[in-house]
C-alpha cells in the first residue's frame, strides 16, 4: 500500500491523465486497507502535519477570514470540471493528510476507527481533517472554480 | 466566537458529536456570518464530491 501511495505521488508530476487518483483509490480499496495502512503509519512520520501553522494564514489577527469563502454552486458535483481539479488537488495532499481525509471521506471510517488503525491520536486525527477541507477548498478556488458569480 | 473558531469546529462538527453549547454557539456564529457558512456548504460539498470519486 505504501508503494501505491508512492508510486502514485511519484507519477503524479509526469502523469496528466485524470484517472490517476482513481487508480489510487482503487488500489488502496483492493489491497488490504486496514493491514497495509497500519503498516504505513508506522513508517510515515507526521512532521509537519500535525499543527495548523500552514492554515494560520487563512485568518487575521482577529479571526476574520482573510479571504472570505465563496459560494459554491451545488451543481458543482455534476461538474466533471469540478472533480477533476478535485483529483488534482487531492494528489497534491501531504501523504498523512490525505490518507486521512480519504479513510474519512471516502471510505467512511469513524474517526476514533482512523485514530486506532493509524495510531494517531484524537488531536492529530481532527487537525489533519481540518487541514485537508482548507487546503482542498483553497486549492479549488485557486484552480478558478466559484468564481465570484 | 471568531470565524477562526467556527471553520474548526464546523469541521469537527463533520466528524463527531459537538457539546450543545458549542453546537449553539455555533450556530449563532454561522446565522450572522456569510463567510463562515459558505465554508461549511464547501466543506458538505467536498464530502459528497469525493464519494463519487472512483
Amino acid at each position: 500500500m505504501q508503494e501505491t501511495l508512492l508510486a502514485a505521488l511519484a507519477a503524479q508530476k509526469s502523469f496528466a491523465g485524470r484517472s490517476q487518483v482513481r487508480t489510487w483509490l482503487t488500489g488502496i480499496l483492493k489491497h488490504k486497507i486496514v493491514d497495509s495502512i497500519r503498516k504505513a503509519s508506522r513508517e510515515q512520520p507526521l512532521e509537519g502535519e500535525a499543527t495548523l501553522e500552514d492554515i494560520e494564514p487563512l485568518f487575521d489577527a482577529t479571526g476574520h477570514w482573510r479571504e472570505p469563502p465563496r459560494e459554491w454552486p451545488e451543481q458543482a458535483l455534476e461538474n466533471k470540471q469540478f472533480l477533476a481539479a478535485l483529483e488534482e488537488c487531492l494528489r497534491r495532499l501531504p501523504a498523512r493528510t490525505g490518507q486521512v481525509f480519504l479513510m474519512r471521506e471516502h471510505l467512511g471510517v469513524e474517526t476514533t476507527e482512523i485514530c486506532k488503525e493509524l495510531g494517531l491520536t484524537p488531536t492529530h486525527v481532527w487537525v489533519l481533517l481540518y487541514r485537508a477541507r482548507q487546503v482542498l477548498r483553497e486549492c479549488l478556488q485557486m484552480t478558478g472554480f466559484g468564481a465570484k458569480a | 466566537m471568531k470565524c477562526r473558531e467556527a471553520a474548526q469546529l464546523i469541521s469537527r462538527g463533520m466528524d463527531e458529536n459537538l457539546p450543545w453549547w458549542q453546537r449553539s454557539s455555533l450556530r449563532l456564529h454561522l446565522l450572522i456570518c456569510d463567510a463562515c457558512t459558505s465554508f461549511s456548504r464547501q466543506v458538505r460539498l467536498l464530502r459528497a464530491a469525493v464519494r463519487r470519486l472512483v
